[in-house]
């Protein structure tokens, strides 16, 4: 197991695929075929591989596993490194299960230039694997913002009608918040003298540089994940991708911004985590409420969901900096459940756009008559989305609000009208869409799902009820590295004198 | 001293000298008067020209040892001077590369124009190796004369002709305020050799009597319009887009990277130990040049033009490694200039191959649909793009990276930020090629298929951007030890 680098593997599969394709040559649909057909058989590859690193997972470490090294650039001390804990090995999995599924949604509604799309997510997908592993700073930074190139292109050429506008807007505001972040990295090794992950760990920045490094990590994964009032790329990028684009907007790119508080800002800035916490609550809050409102308004079925997904990250970063055992596990457990239950309402409503191409929910109406079983898994995900007991929605909220609720009570509560919003603006588009009579012609003759979109869904489908009935598995795998974070964390901050009074309230 | 002088360190220079008079003889011997014919000879003299430069490179590594003086300390040869020569002999060589099929097209194909450019190149290794500030003066007219007169060279278009005119009169203006510096500094100090300035200000512990501060200002301004910084900006778009276009090409590369490297060696040599007097003038030319260089090209039609402004920005990035005064600032800007030469001759590659029948576009516009009618020039253009707005993984992206380290590392951070701030507006434009290139629709096709010479170094420039990260070491090595040279005298 030590000699076989199973994480360079799984993040550089994608990229000879991507080469392979790339070679393909001949007649337009002979290339289209084959790119499809070498897309799939590659993210499945890498999916069946990541597997296996959840099987020789060890959950009782709170170590970086897999590790790999190698050296890059000696004369700078920085090396390739790369390696998965609790925190990360989960959202690989999630990445490599999503890309195939990706690969899949596009089969048919993506006619032009496939080769180049498929190429596109196959170096999306080593790029996003990257960056889970990454444990040296700049070659996580490499694979961060490499990411903005196929999301870019991704968008800017399959995208609609403002795709031009939509993708310019993610690309701007992406990098800004990453070329900030670039310089605190810089930053910070000029303080360590070197760039390894784990190092930094265990290195004690000055309080009074973790300050403004803390704030340049903040503008890129404010931006990322995204925080109000830097979101408004989200909602513009999601109407315009093609519905693969914002499956993995929506179910993995988001979820940079809270894999990199989690890995970064608390543990590398303890003291000014706690500092800049009610910030952070402020903002979330204000996300949570305010979008969700913005949501219930919606005509856009994608921007709704779009909204809906600002106002769960707001509830990551809630959960993240409580600095509590449940709060952090819920983080990452909300960020996977969001992932997954994100994925599917994206899919979902790029079903009835492949038949009808329109995403206005007055487009549609009493579906349910037509299409019975889109119906039931368009029910399921919705209720997920909401945090129904017994999905995977469920388990994230409430271990983020049990967490909220020892830090700061109206933290809490003000964060679960975010789940009562979140319950209206969601039924009342399943109810505009689902139900009522069916009087638009031309959804009369609207076919159901097919064997393919039914292949998309099965694994969605189980996970979500997997996560939501029997959470133990994934909670046993973040368990000791949360631990462990958190244990870190507190240490530091004993260290520090403004490191007492977040100790007493965390107690509370 | 002996009589005859080392020739050693030389020898490449010396190489290139005499085969430049080879060429010129055996040009004007084979010159026949017809037209056909004089576009053989002058396909001829270019392939000669490109042998040439590839073989005074190989002499020049033979040289990469320790510091040898020569020519009573005029001339100087050091890691850092054959870093530099690598480069812009490399720069040469694919200009002429370019240029072939250009200038047989637009009744350009005269012998001279090859001869012209390596003319340049040896003004421009004089420049790099230059040790005196007598020397410096003599290696920067000498390329600037033949530069002059390559912008000029398309004779019977106004353009051309105007660039080449504006080109020399301001190159007039700069080369009279760097040699009224250099009168004062003598002036001052009695001496023109670097090193024995290095001396006389080291003991003064960086003391400088105020004529001094003036003749280096003067000295700074006449460098910073070679290297077309702002405020001494303003003939570079003009002279880029009036040029042709594969003198653009050169323009954008060689020249830039040989007047940097002379920047490096004054700043950094006779004047290291006025650090704390000239920084704060680099830092704001390097702050004026990024924000200039991206704010001004957002709004471009013409490429050539864009390619201008992104060069002045380009410059501003690199001068940030000057800025911090140290070995990792100079290391930083020389690893950014090896890859801003690569991007540049692969960008000036795809802008080559825009042609429409007879006629070169340079609009913007033109590129539309280039993602589906060029899928392959398409990418080359796309990748070259992204390196230049910085983005990782590709080489452009530690460039910057290399500079901001040393900036950080130095305490610059206003300057940092700036600098990653414009990058941010820079990479609009950039992206906006790309935009350009897979978003639209092709209305009318450019020429197909493009010529092989140019595929090539497409080819060629675009692998080595794309995974310059798989293999860094060497460049970044070869830069260490050039730096290293500079700052052990």
């Amino acid at each position: 197991m030590d000699t076989l680098p199973i994480l360079s593997l799984l993040t550089f599969l994608p990229l000879v695929g991507a080469l392979f394709i790339l070679s393909i040559r001949g007649d337009a649909d002979v290339v289209a075929r084959n790119a499809r057909h070498v897309a799939l058989w590659t993210s499945m590859i890498n999916f069946v591989l990541s597997l296996f690193i959840w099987v020789h997972f060890d959950t009782k470490t709170a170590n970086f596993q897999f590790v790999e090294y190698a050296l890059w650039m000696p004369d700078f001390n920085i090396s390739y490194k790369m390696g998965v804990d609790g925190i990360s090995m989960l959202f690989v999995l999630l990445t490599t299960l999503l890309t195939p599924l990706c690969v899949l949604a596009s089969w048919e509604n993506i006619q032009t230039r496939v080769k180049e799309y498929m190429i596109s997510f196959l170096v999306l997908e080593t790029f996003m694997i990257g960056m889970f592993c990454a444990l040296d700073l700049v070659v996580f930074y490499i694979f961060f913002e490499a990411v903005l190139i196929p999301m870019f292109i991704i968008i800017g050429v399959w995208g609609g009608p403002r795709r031009v506008y939509a993708s310019f807007k993610l690309f701007l505001y992406t990098l800004l918040g990453s070329v900030l972040m670039l310089l605190a990295i810089l930053a910070m090794y000029a303080d360590a003298g070197t760039t390894d992950i784990p190092n930094l760990l265990v290195h004690r920045f000055p309080p009074e540089l973790q300050t403004w490094l803390w704030l340049a990590f903040f503008a890129s994964f404010a931006v990322k994940i995204p925080m109000w009032p830097v979101h408004t790329w989200l909602p513009d990028a999601h109407v315009e991708a093609p519905t693969a684009g914002s499956v993995v907007l929506a179910a993995v790119l988001l979820k940079f911004g809270g894999y990199g508080f989690l890995r970064f800002s608390l543990p590398m800035f303890p003291d000014a985590s706690v500092m800049f916490t009610p910030l952070i609550f402020t903002l979330s809050i204000i996300a949570v409420i305010y979008t969700s409102l913005v949501a219930l308004a919606q005509e856009d079925m994608k921007k709704l969901i779009a909204y809906s997904s600002v106002a769960h990250m707001g509830f990551v970063t809630i959960g993240a900096f409580t600095l509590t055992v449940q709060g952090i596990e819920g983080a990452i457990y909300q960020m996977l459940s969001h992932g997954i239950v994100s994925a599917a309402l994206f899919l979902i409503v790029g079903v009835v756009y492949d038949r009808i191409h329109s995403r206005e929910i007055t487009a549609y109406g009493g579906l349910v008559h037509q299409m019975p079983k889109y119906s039931l898994i368009f029910m399921l995900f919705m209720l997920a989305s909401v945090g129904l007991p017994g999905t995977a929605g469920f388990i994230g909220e409430f271990l983020i609000l049990v967490g909220a609720f020892k830090v700061n009570p109206w933290v809490a509560a003000l964060a679960a009208t975010g789940l009562i919003l979140g319950a209206a603006y969601m039924l009342y588009l399943y109810r505009r869409v689902i139900f009522g009579a069916m009087t638009k012609e031309n959804l009369a003759a609207i076919g159901d799902l097919n064997m393919r979109e039914i292949a998309i869904f099965a694994p969605l489908v189980i996970l979500v009820i997997w996560m939501g009935i029997y959470p133990g598995p994934f909670l046993d795998i973040m368990h000791v590295s949360v631990e462990n974070l958190l244990t870190n964390i507190n240490t530091a901050l004993d260290a520090g004198a403004p490191g007492a009074a977040i100790a007493t309230a965390a107690g509370k | 001293m002996a009589d005859i002088p080392n020739i050693v360190p030389a020898l490449p220079e010396l190489f290139l000298g005499l085969s430049i008079l080879a060429l010129l003889m055996f040009g004007v011997f084979h010159k026949t008067g017809t037209a056909a014919l004089d576009a053989k000879t002058a396909r001829l003299v270019s392939f000669l020209s490109v042998i040439t430069l590839l073989l005074a490179l190989l002499l020049a590594f033979t040289l990469s040892g320790p510091r040898l003086l020569t020519f009573e300390n005029m001339f100087i040869s050091d890691t850092f001077a054959v870093y530099c020569k690598v480069l812009v002999l490399i720069g040469s060589a694919f200009a002429i590369v370019l240029s072939q099929g250009f200038i047989e097209r637009h009744n350009m194909a005269r012998f001279e124009y090859p001869i012209l450019i390596v003319f340049a190149t040896l003004g421009m290794m004089l420049m790099i190796s230059a040790n005196d500030l007598i020397a410096l003066y003599i290696g920067l007219e000498m390329q600037s004369l033949s530069l002059y007169v390559i912008a000029a060279y398309q004779r019977d278009d106004t353009r051309s002709t105007e660039a080449g005119l504006k080109y020399f009169v301001l190159g007039a203006v700069a080369s009279g305020m760097l040699l009224y510096g250099s009168s004062l500094i003598y002036g001052f100090t009695g001496t023109t050799n670097f090193d024995l300035l290095a001396e006389h200000f080291h003991s003064l512990h960086g003391e400088a009597n105020i004529g001094v501060i003036f003749g280096i200002v003067f000295i700074l301004a006449g460098l910073a319009f070679k290297v077309s910084a702002v405020p001494f900006h303003m003939w570079t778009p003009d002279v880029y887009e009036g040029a042709p276009t594969p003198v653009t090409a050169f323009f954008a590369v060689a020249p830039k990277i040989a007047a940097l490297a002379l920047f490096i060696r004054v700043m950094i040599g006779p004047f290291g130990d006025l650090v704390a007097d000239w920084q704060q003038i680099v830092v704001f030319i390097s702050i004026a040049s990024m924000i200039l260089g991206a704010f001004a090209a957002i709004n471009q039609r013409n490429i050539k033009r864009m390619m201008a402004y992104s060069s002045i920005g380009h410059v501003g990035y690199a001068l940030i490694g000057l800025a911090t005064g140290t070995e990792a600032g100079v290391k930083g800007m020389l690893i950014y200039l090896a890859i801003y030469l690569v991007m540049n001759v692969g960008a000036f590659a795809c802008i080559l191959c825009m042609r429409r029948g007879d006629t070169m576009v340079e609009n913007i516009s033109d590129l539309s649909g280039l993602g589906k009618t060029h899928p392959m020039m398409a990418l080359g253009m796309g990748i070259f793009m992204f390196s230049m707005a910085g983005i990782p993984p590709l080489a452009g992206f530690f460039g910057k990276l290399y500079i901001f380290m040393a900036a950080i590392n130095s305490g610059l951070y206003g300057l940092a930020i700036i600098g990653v701030l414009a990058s941010v507006v820079g990479a609009f434009y950039y992206i906006r090629i790309v935009q350009v290139v897979y978003f639209e629709e092709p209305d009318e096709v450019l020429n197909k298929p493009i010529s092989l010479d140019l595929a090539l170094v497409m080819t060629a420039t675009g692998l080595a951007v794309t995974f310059f990260f798989v293999y860094p070491k060497p460049v970044l090595d070869a830069a260490a030890s050039a730096a290293k040279a500079l700052f052990a005298g």
